[in-house]
């Protein structure tokens, strides 16, 4: 529709009707996220903790010198410990992104204004992906360059500095986009912040009590996978310690396939269901 | 032009919207009336498409309202004011609403002008007192600067300025030719600002009326009478084939007689009148006896309450429209 609206005897409006698309969605996810408090508080804490983190453990290792043992391993898997803390962070920014919006009402507002459910979520997904994406990326960067120069290691390959940094980036922003989608499903922002962070350190609990012989299968499948396990795997086997789990790129594969999965439910629920 | 059909919308058992069809013409104030619980919010929320209904449809200018591109700028809705992000200002509030309509940013200023909140664009939403909230909560809906406005019960909470602002407004805006559909459970505030009534009550149509229709078939008048001859009176109106209802404080009610006439035939008898006036049952009263079998929370009667037949129209008159439509609907 590309004319204003027109009746003869009544209201026609001077503002013409253009035919918005996803750019304009975009553009109005956009001014959400930013326009609010927990979204920079959220990121904020990640990037303290994400580099605080990440440089202590380096000034650690330094510290301890010749005793480390490092040898010719590179010293990027380091920045795990900052980026695991920093995860939790960023999966709240997800879940917050779209329950916020359920627990607020503005949700109501928002689909009248863009009664696609469709454009709306994508909107929201990808705004946020990108924003946690960004962050992420140059956060983990500096960590690792940073890391790098004050700890006496092996020089990491080309392809370990991608992962250690772009790699970490899309996992992250993965982990969010899944958070996003629960939160998109569940409709609530406690509910779904807890099952993420369940999500996140439940199986790595519950394997430490496998002392069973009969379910240390279990017990290996839920250590190689949680997903810790997945992120330490992102900076190659010798981060890892071995074993079948996840290596290199595969873990950033999984993540984003089960959020694009997640993504699919809550767009079934946010289709079907009243608001 | 809101067109709905055989709109039904089912919680589990209970039938929340019951086969509603009517339509909203443009240019004209519509009041959407109804006590608690009749549906009246359900049947908004089926409109915008937030509520799936269980059957029937419902078409905007022949439209669904998810096939509308930029819905902001065809209607505009207040449903409940507080749906806005408290963290977020005024102005972001209304701006992220704008650029998904592809509305130019300069329009958000003029709405927040419009409403009066200019002074508070940047404070945080959740600091706005209720009624700072709907006058947001309208400038959302102006945004578009839309040909249908829509207002779930904007009076309620308010305080006499700020309805007075609400009911000057929505004038306004019908003047201009818009089409505007306002839901409320007060019939006297419909009175003062709507031009159509569309009555329901459990989900179900109970009238479909101009206002001045409703006005002339439910607002029963009669004349009063006090006398300290009660008694005779009372014969004498008997003889001339009228009926005389006494009432608790001991006046006596005549319906379809005039007071000249009454009057007179005091009069003519020699009794002594002490009272004579023409009278006129509230709208009020009229709604209410409308609803009374679809009112869902019932209080009971207090002793000394009206019974419920006093206002039942004049004999004469007929049935009244709503009560054939009860079934139909």
């Amino acid at each position: 529709m590309s004319t204003p609206y027109q009746q003869p005897g009544s209201y026609a409006s001077p503002i013409p009707v253009r035919g918005a698309h996803l750019g304009d969605a975009l553009a109005s996810e956009w001014t959400k996220i930013r326009s609010v408090r927990s979204t920079i508080w959220t990121l904020s804490v990640m990037i303290v903790l994400v580099l605080g983190i990440g440089l202590a453990v380096a000034a650690l290792v330094s510290a301890a010198g010749e005793s480390a043992e490092l040898g010719d391993e590179s010293v990027l898997a380091m920045g795990f410990f900052g980026i695991l803390p920093g995860s939790i962070c960023v999966m709240t920014l997800g879940v917050l992104t779209i329950s916020s919006e359920y627990g607020t009402g503005m949700i109501r507002t928002t689909l009248t204004a863009c009664p696609s459910r469709g454009r709306v979520l994508t909107a929201k997904a990808a705004v946020f992906f990108l924003l946690v994406f960004a962050i992420t990326t140059v956060t983990a960067g500096l960590v690792a360059v940073m890391q790098n120069a004050m700890v006496e290691a092996g020089e990491p390959t080309g392809d370990e500095w991608l992962r250690a940094t772009v790699g970490v980036g899309l996992y992250v922003a993965s982990l969010g986009l899944l958070s996003l989608a629960v939160g998109g499903m569940l409709r609530h922002s406690a509910g779904a912040i807890t099952t993420m962070i369940g999500l996140m350190l439940l199986p790595l609990v519950a394997a430490m009590f496998m002392f069973s012989e009969s379910l240390q299968d279990v017990q290996e499948f839920l250590l190689e996978w949680a997903i810790p396990s997945q992120l330490i795997g992102i900076y190659g086997e010798a981060a890892a310690g071995g074993g079948s789990g996840p290596i290199g790129w595969e873990p950033v594969g999984i993540m984003l396939g089960l959020s694009l999965v997640a993504l699919g439910g809550a767009y079934a629920t946010m289709s079907s269901r009243d608001v | 032009m809101i067109e709905l059909e055989g709109l039904t919308k089912r919680f589990g058992t209970k039938v929340a919207v019951d086969h509603l069809s009517f339509t909203v013409r443009p240019g004209v104030v519509t009041g959407f009336l109804g006590p608690n619980g009749a549906g009246k919010s359900t049947t908004m929320r089926m409109m915008l498409d937030l509520d799936n209904p269980t059957s029937g449809t419902v078409r905007i200018d022949g439209r669904h309202y998810r096939d509308l591109d930029e819905p902001l700028k065809y209607i505009g809705a207040l449903l409940d004011a507080k749906a806005m992000h408290g963290g977020r200002s005024a102005y972001n509030n209304l701006l992220c609403l704008a650029q998904s309509n592809r509305i130019a940013e300069r329009r958000v200023g003029e709405v927040l002008e419009l409403v009066g909140l200019t002074p508070v664009a940047r404070k945080k939403s959740k600091s706005f007192s209720m009624g700072m909230g709907q006058r947001l909560g309208i400038a959302s809906a102006l945004l578009g600067d839309p040909e249908i406005l829509m207002f779930d019960e904007p009076v309620n909470g308010l305080d006499p300025e700020g309805i007075h602002w609400i009911r000057n407004l929505m004038k306004t805006l019908a003047q201009e030719g818009r089409t505007i559909f306002v839901s409320s459970h007060l019939m006297s505030e419909m009175a003062l600002t709507a031009d159509h009534l569309i009555v329901i009550g459990q989900g179900k149509l109970l009238a479909d009326t101009s206002m001045a229709d409703f006005i002339h078939k439910n607002s029963r008048s009669y004349v009063r009478l006090r006398s300290p001859q009660q008694e005779q009176l009372r014969d004498v109106l008997h003889a001339a084939g009228m009926t005389a209802v006494e009432t608790a404080g001991g006046t006596l009610e005549v319906d379809g007689a005039s007071t000249e006439r009454l009057g007179e035939l005091a009069a003519e008898h020699r009794i002594v009148l002490h009272e004579l006036s023409a009278q006129r049952a509230s709208l009020e009263e009229a709604f209410m006896q409308m609803t009374a079998g679809a009112v869902e929370y019932h209080a009971h009667l207090a002793p000394g309450a009206p019974p419920p037949d006093a206002a039942a129209p004049p004999a004469g008159h007929g049935a009244p429209q709503w009560a054939a439509r009860d079934k139909g609907a």
